[in-house]
């Protein structure tokens, strides 16, 4: 149940692994955050952050699934409902943070590459973020936490099979958000930057480049405000409207 | 979902029918998420509005658990009967005020609410019980300040005191350094049957906090004045002005209430004065919705309690707060007399500060936290009928009877149905 304050104290992680949702989940834990469920990819990455967390949550459980399953649908159903049972009480927070990035000059040319790509990136948490919210609806209450990225709110010729798929997942986390309007349950989308995490590990930095702990930041502080989008680091709000409107033949030209 | 039953009956159909999630609401009037169950079912008990027949002989009415202070007030006064305990607010349902085992400014000589019932009769999932101190104290006590987690109070019967008139002898005197203000409560607040004081927590004057300290008796029918003798018996009428839905945000802000504080102090001079019961105990009855004037995000309220040998966690806390920065609007400290054996109820004997908050300040969360490790290291508690934000593990420490309450909830509520976001967050009954 969240505080006055909105702090919540039992909290559900898709894609447990994600660098940005494991600084989230440590700041929620400084305020009331007694209960958080992991879910990600068998691994040691998996368990490696499930006991990194126990440090400073009471409550840390662990479920397995892979979005790159042929039937999304099913994976997606089978892990929400693992996932509110593992809580073993109300969920306050769902955290989307399912995505890989991929290597674009292989991907595109990979007709498997590119359906795994959206798989994973847009129909896996689309259906989960779906499942979620009927959850949540059903329990009273709640908040989804969606991890999107400016790189699909205009997508680019370097990284167009993550960035359309991240299209349409920002897209889609939209919609969900004005049908959630005036209920009990509210969508937040993310849209962060380039972020120094793991993903993105090798590739240059671009300007505004944050760490995925000023992420964090922003989002607990969005969250306060009750953002339905929360960029991050903010300023990007502004350089995308602008990048948003420049023509294709100067979009293709920008570097990074 | 909200059901608004009007007998027994439908509230264990209620019972029956919604297999979790159940939590019963009066007038709302809590600060916090105690009446309240997301994905639950609500059971408005205002429709349990039965006023029975005042028994002049003993002096006590039984009333539907429905029943607010302010329609009761209204039907016993003009007899010459007034209630043994009322709250800050009138707007407040019998049943809501046993669930919170409610105090007021005669807590220093009376005690809580829940002391001035004679018997009740209360609706659980497993059945109607009659309880009382006597004859099944410990479902009696559970129900006084058990937040609704043990059940609907359905009817009580309450013992009442007799009054001469509707008035009430007020005495006022203004302090400028908060040791004094407290020295002159432990002196001679015994004198009186009302006691409390405001402090001004914004205003920190050469390093100290004034104060108002105001005390008073009922005054008996030879001291109403001539021209006050028609309306000696008046009874507290209906909110004289509302602020609109449409409020500025914060309206109630820093500088708002620095010049309402200093215009408080200046008012409030030492002196005696003849004031309405409705003015006395329940001052913000007078404007309707005032919590709008905190703006869209609301405020808490802070109160606690500490043992009467630990005031300097009084004086810390005020101190905190001036030098912290957030704003407190209002600060009430009272003496409180010895508490109930009501395993949640509150009130304790020793000291109790309460605070208003407005939601904001992002130092605001920390510093509670704060405030709570300290009254909890006292032997102090909060009060949860004020509270949303307390931190769960510090419970147990704060109301060692919590297993007597949860034994009484295991017996009338075996299946776990009765729940509120407030049981919820703090695991209460779990």
């Amino acid at each position: 149940m969240n505080d006055a304050f909105g702090h919540p104290q039992s909290v559900v992680v898709l894609g447990g692994t994600s660098d940005i949702a494991r600084e989230l989940v440590a700041l929620l834990a400084v305020d009331r955050c007694r209960s958080v469920v992991l879910a990600g990819r068998n691994g040691p990455q998996l368990g490696q952050a499930a006991r990194e967390l126990r440090e400073s949550v009471a409550h840390v459980e662990t479920v397995q699934f892979d979005a790159a399953e042929t039937d999304s649908a099913a994976s997606a159903d089978k892990t929400v409902v693992e996932c509110f049972e593992a809580a073993g009480e109300d969920v306050d927070m769902v955290i989307v943070a399912v995505g890989e990035l991929g290597h674009q000059e292989v991907d595109e040319t990979d007709t498997t590459r590119i359906v795994r790509m959206v798989a994973v990136n847009l129909a896996w948490p689309a259906a989960a973020m779906s499942a979620a919210a009927a959850r949540l609806t059903r329990q009273g209450h709640g908040r989804i936490v969606v991890l999107s990225s400016v790189a699909g709110y205009r997508v680019r010729r370097s990284n167009y099979v993550y960035g359309s798929a991240k299209a349409g997942l920002d897209g889609f986390a939209l919609g969900l958000a004005e049908s959630l309007r005036g209920t009990v349950v509210s969508v937040h989308i993310v849209r962060p930057g380039f972020v120094r995490t793991k993903m993105t590990t090798g590739r240059p930095a671009v300007p505004f480049t944050v760490g995925p702990d000023r992420v964090a930041a922003d989002i607990v502080r969005g969250l306060r405000s009750g953002k339905t989008v929360i960029w991050s680091p903010g300023i990007l709000k502004w350089v995308f409207a602008t990048l948003r409107l420049l023509p294709q033949a100067l979009w293709r030209r920008m570097p990074g | 979902m909200v059901s608004r039953p009007v007998d027994v009956s439908s509230i264990e159909l209620a019972f029956r029918t919604q297999r979790e999630g159940v939590i019963p609401r009066g007038l709302g009037r809590s600060y916090g998420d105690a009446a309240q169950c997301s994905g639950g079912l609500t059971i408005d008990t205002t429709g349990l509005s039965r006023m029975g027949e005042l028994d002049e002989s003993s002096g006590t009415i039984e009333v539907g658990g429905g029943v607010s202070l302010h329609d009761l007030m209204r039907t016993i006064i003009p007899a010459g009967w007034f209630v043994a305990v009322t709250p800050g607010t009138r707007y407040v349902t019998v049943g809501g005020a046993i669930a919170a085992d409610v105090h007021g400014k005669n807590h220093h000589r009376d005690g809580s609410f829940a002391r001035h019932v004679v018997r009740m009769t209360m609706v659980t999932p497993v059945g109607a019980f009659t309880v009382s101190p006597e004859h099944d104290p410990e479902l009696f006590w559970a129900t006084a300040g058990g937040m609704g987690l043990t059940g609907v109070v359905v009817s009580a019967t309450l013992r009442l005191i007799p009054i001469e008139t509707s008035w009430i002898q007020v005495d006022s005197q203004r302090f400028t350094r908060l040791a004094d203000l407290m020295s002159e409560m432990e002196t001679s607040d015994d004198r009186y049957h009302y006691s409390v004081a405001w402090l001004d927590c914004l205003g920190h004057r050469g390093g100290d906090h004034r104060s108002v300290l105001t005390r008073g008796d009922h005054a008996p029918s030879g001291a109403i004045p001539d021209r006050l003798r028609v309306r000696s018996r008046e009874v507290p009428g209906e909110p004289r002005f509302q602020v609109p839905r449409a409020a500025p945000r914060r309206l109630a802000n820093r500088l708002s209430v620095r010049a309402l504080n200093e215009a408080w102090f200046r008012a409030s001079s030492t002196s005696q004065a003849l004031r309405p019961l409705a003015s006395f105990f329940h001052p913000l009855d007078g404007v309707g919705r005032w919590n709008l004037l905190y703006g869209p995000d609301g405020f808490v309220q802070y109160q606690f309690a500490v043992p009467p040998e630990r005031g300097d966690v009084v004086v810390g806390a005020v101190e905190t707060i001036a030098s912290s920065g957030v704003p407190s609007f209002l600060a009430v400290l009272k003496r409180f007399g010895p508490g109930t054996p009501g395993p949640l109820s509150f009130a304790q004997e020793g000291w109790t500060l309460a605070l208003d908050f407005p939601i904001g300040p992002s130092a605001l969360p920390g510093l509670l936290d704060r405030l709570d490790g300290d009254v909890a290291a006292a032997g102090g508690r909060v009060y949860l009928a004020k509270d949303a934000r307390l931190r769960p593990e510090l419970l147990p420490a704060m109301y060692p009877g919590l297993r007597d309450l949860v034994a009484a909830c295991r017996r009338v509520d075996p299946e776990g149905v009765l729940a509120s976001d407030l049981s919820r967050r703090l695991g209460i009954a779990r």
